[in-house]
């Protein structure tokens, strides 16, 4: 059944002549505590130039069906809650207009490779601890703050920050772990997002826990199972190109680089 | 609870033809790596079962040889090869990529972001190791038909 939204129904029964937009929103559903099955919910919601996919699945909460499960938070592509497959493709929904995606249906899904919790809503503990696992923090045995000498700083150049900078723009939004084809298969493979934050810290000068980091990843399920399919860089929405920074942390494990 | 099942999407995600549309070429380089890898495997376990019967005589060993002088033997062959030849220059992109080489530098990305391991040499390198393996199937085949 195909809901429509009420700013076009009142328009269609006053047969008002209007140049707002509209677009078939096919949502999936399923609810796993309840039952297995699962089916798409057609809602027809108005659109302008600037509408996004989220402010269309707000749409539908607000004023169709305020069942539909869905994560959201900045709407601004900062925070990495509202990753999805669109029209078959993986994006942030806050960060993908609906006019560029050029089509009258617009289908979304949960991400692949996640189990799902309700809806849209996908359950993000694997990538979690994966994160956690490989330490996601500067380690070192001094401190910052210095009691005799007062408060200082690690200092850094910033030509040395420029070594890991773009994979510090991680919003662990998922997207990349979803796109991955060894995701698909190996449920204990520790992720391209693990990987590239483990990267982030090897590369940062500051850092000292290097050797920890790569034994954590340097095991049957780690860093090896990676076979450079680069699917993780083509979806990630902020550019932190989690393949390059794979491929660079394999060096420190092959000896090229220090 | 969340449902574990559909928490990996397994071979579909592997051999999906969607992903492929998706993705693009690497990930095309990707699936013929594993299934190439997995195909002379395969071949490789025939082709020690084949020569097994070396052991049996020579009457067994013309009869297994005469399993590839069909047409179908040759295609087959002709197949292996193109396996082969993609395996192995793939398998050379990879190498010198997993070793930090041709994927960019790391650097502070700018809107709109385009990942510089994807990039045109490593295309190049699938484009031109597909046209080898084909090329070579076709050589192969020139050899063996005629």
């Amino acid at each position: 059944m195909v809901t429509i939204h009420p700013k076009l129904s009142n328009e269609l029964s006053q047969t008002v002549v209007s140049s707002t937009k509209s677009v078939k929103l096919k949502i999936k559903r399923s609810n796993p505590n309840v039952n297995s099955d699962e089916k798409f919910d057609e809602f027809v919601v108005p659109i302008e130039k600037w509408t996004t996919v989220l402010d269309s699945l707000l749409d539908v909460k607000s004023y169709l069906d305020h069942s539909v499960g869905i994560r959201y938070s900045c709407r601004q592509a900062s925070c990495g809650s509202c990753g999805m497959k669109i029209n078959g493709k993986l994006g942030l929904a806050c960060f993908t207009k609906i006019s560029e995606l050029d089509s009258d249906t617009v289908t979304v899904e949960p991400m692949d490779n996640y189990p799902v919790v309700r809806d849209l809503v996908v359950n993000f503990d694997r990538m979690i601890n994966n994160h956690k696992k490989i330490m996601p923090y500067v380690i070192r045995e001094d401190s910052e703050i210095d009691a005799e000498s007062g408060v200082r700083e690690f200092l850094q150049s910033p030509k040395n920050v420029e070594k890991y900078i773009q994979f510090s723009n991680c919003i662990k939004c998922g997207l990349c772990n979803s796109a991955c084809p060894t995701m698909a298969m190996d449920k204990s493979f520790v992720g391209p997002q693990a990987l590239a934050q483990a990267y982030r810290y090897i590369a940062d000068d500051r850092d000292k826990g290097k050797n920890k980091r790569l034994k954590i990843i340097d095991e049957s399920h780690g860093i090896w199972r990676c076979h450079f399919a680069g699917s993780c860089s083509q979806v990630c929405p902020k550019g932190v190109d989690p393949a390059m920074g794979i491929q660079l942390l394999r060096g420190y494990l092959l000896g090229i680089r220090d | 609870m969340e449902r574990e099942t559909g928490a990996r999407e397994g071979l579909k995600g592997w051999l999906h033809p969607g992903k492929i549309g998706k993705f693009g070429i690497e990930r095309l380089a990707w699936l013929l790596m594993r299934l190439t890898g997995l195909g002379l495997l395969a071949y490789f376990i025939g082709h020690i079962y084949e020569t097994s019967h070396i052991l049996d005589g020579k009457a067994v060993w013309d009869k297994s040889l005469e399993m590839t002088q069909t047409t179908e033997g040759h295609l087959f062959l002709a197949l292996v090869i193109g396996m082969c030849v993609f395996h192995t220059g793939n398998g050379i992109r990879l190498l010198i990529a997993q070793m930090g080489y041709g994927i960019g530098k790391a650097e502070r990305p700018d809107y709109p972001y385009k990942p510089q391991s994807i990039n045109m040499k490593g295309k190049a390198c699938i484009y031109a190791t597909l046209g080898m393996a084909a090329l070579a199937m076709w050589y192969g085949m020139a050899v063996m038909f005629t």
